[in-house]
């Protein structure tokens, strides 16, 4: 099993790296970006659990420690590795 | 009166610090590496600048679970006056003794200079021999020192005089919320700043205006 967890930051919270990435994609001829906002991603490696026990482990890394909820959010997916 | 200056691994200011408590304040002080699990002994903590773990996920993410955290969360309920600078106020916040986030400057960049700060409230055991809107100099030095907070946190600590100190007019280079620089709990026992007043103490160094924020803790002049 597997995770791939995705921290973004809370809408209306400015991204101040995001904004000037965007201006430099613009300035190198890359346009018409509306918005560009920078995350984290986080790979799990969950070793042979359920769906609901890596739903959980998931939960509580991103409450606990991942995620910090003044100013960011947090979804993942879980997957079945091959 | 006894001081502790926390260390984490990646701390950097926690000599700075000292030298100003022991040397130029004649105070005792001793440093308490962040594995420990006692502070009973200590009337004022001071959890110092630098780059805990390395910065890494968050500044101050991983620091707050430090086994020497619980015995600060214990100290603040006790009333113990507790300090965070720079990265100790990013410590602080992580660990929920403090309202709002940290986060990257609004210029992308570590920003290290001199600035001016306006004392906003001296009616703490932090400000109580400054000035109400005296100016203090000192540096800030950190790239991840924008405070952040919503609306309902800022009017609370606006209305409950909370803001120690705010970046005086265009001084406010990280993009603060309200030019918000340092912040106090409810209880006003636990302050954080982002500048750093460890720096601006000595007079070799030709300014002296962060050792007034010491001297109030010692409750001296």
């Amino acid at each position: 099993m597997k995770a791939n967890i995705y921290i973004t930051y809370k809408e209306g919270i400015l991204d101040p790296q995001g904004t000037t990435v965007n201006k430099a994609l613009n300035s190198i001829g890359v346009k018409n970006i509306n918005s560009l906002k920078i995350g984290k991603y986080i790979e799990l490696e969950l070793g042979n659990i359920s769906h609901q026990e890596a739903k959980k482990i998931c939960e509580e890394a991103c409450t606990k420690l991942l995620a910090n909820h003044n100013t960011e959010k947090f979804n993942y997916e879980i997957l079945d590795k091959e | 009166m006894k001081f502790a200056v926390i260390v984490f691994p990646g701390s950097n200011c926690d000599n700075d610090s000292f030298y100003v408590l022991k040397k130029i304040l004649n105070v005792s002080v001793d440093f308490v590496w962040h594995k420990e699990t006692n502070l009973l002994q200590y009337d004022v903590i001071v959890i110092p600048g630098g780059f805990s773990y390395g910065d890494h996920l968050r500044a101050g993410a991983i620091a707050r679970f430090s086994p020497i955290m619980n015995e600060v969360v214990n100290s603040s309920k006790k009333g113990k006056a507790i300090i965070g600078i720079c990265n100790g106020f990013q410590v602080l916040t992580e660990a929920g003794l403090l309202p709002g986030s940290l986060i990257v400057n609004k210029t992308v960049k570590f920003i290290s200079r001199n600035i001016r700060l306006k004392t906003c409230n001296n009616n703490s055991i932090f400000t109580r021999n400054i000035k109400n809107s005296e100016l203090l100099e000192m540096p800030i030095a950190h790239k991840q020192g924008n405070f952040c907070a919503d609306s309902k946190t800022i009017d609370f600590l606006e209305q409950n005089d909370l803001i120690a100190f705010k970046y005086h007019t265009g001084n406010n280079f990280n993009g603060s919320i309200n030019d918000i620089a340092g912040i106090m709990n409810k209880k006003k026992n636990v302050l954080g700043m982002m500048p750093h007043p460890e720096r601006a103490s000595d007079s070799i160094l030709g300014n002296k205006s962060g050792i007034k924020i010491f001297e109030s803790i010692l409750g001296s002049n």
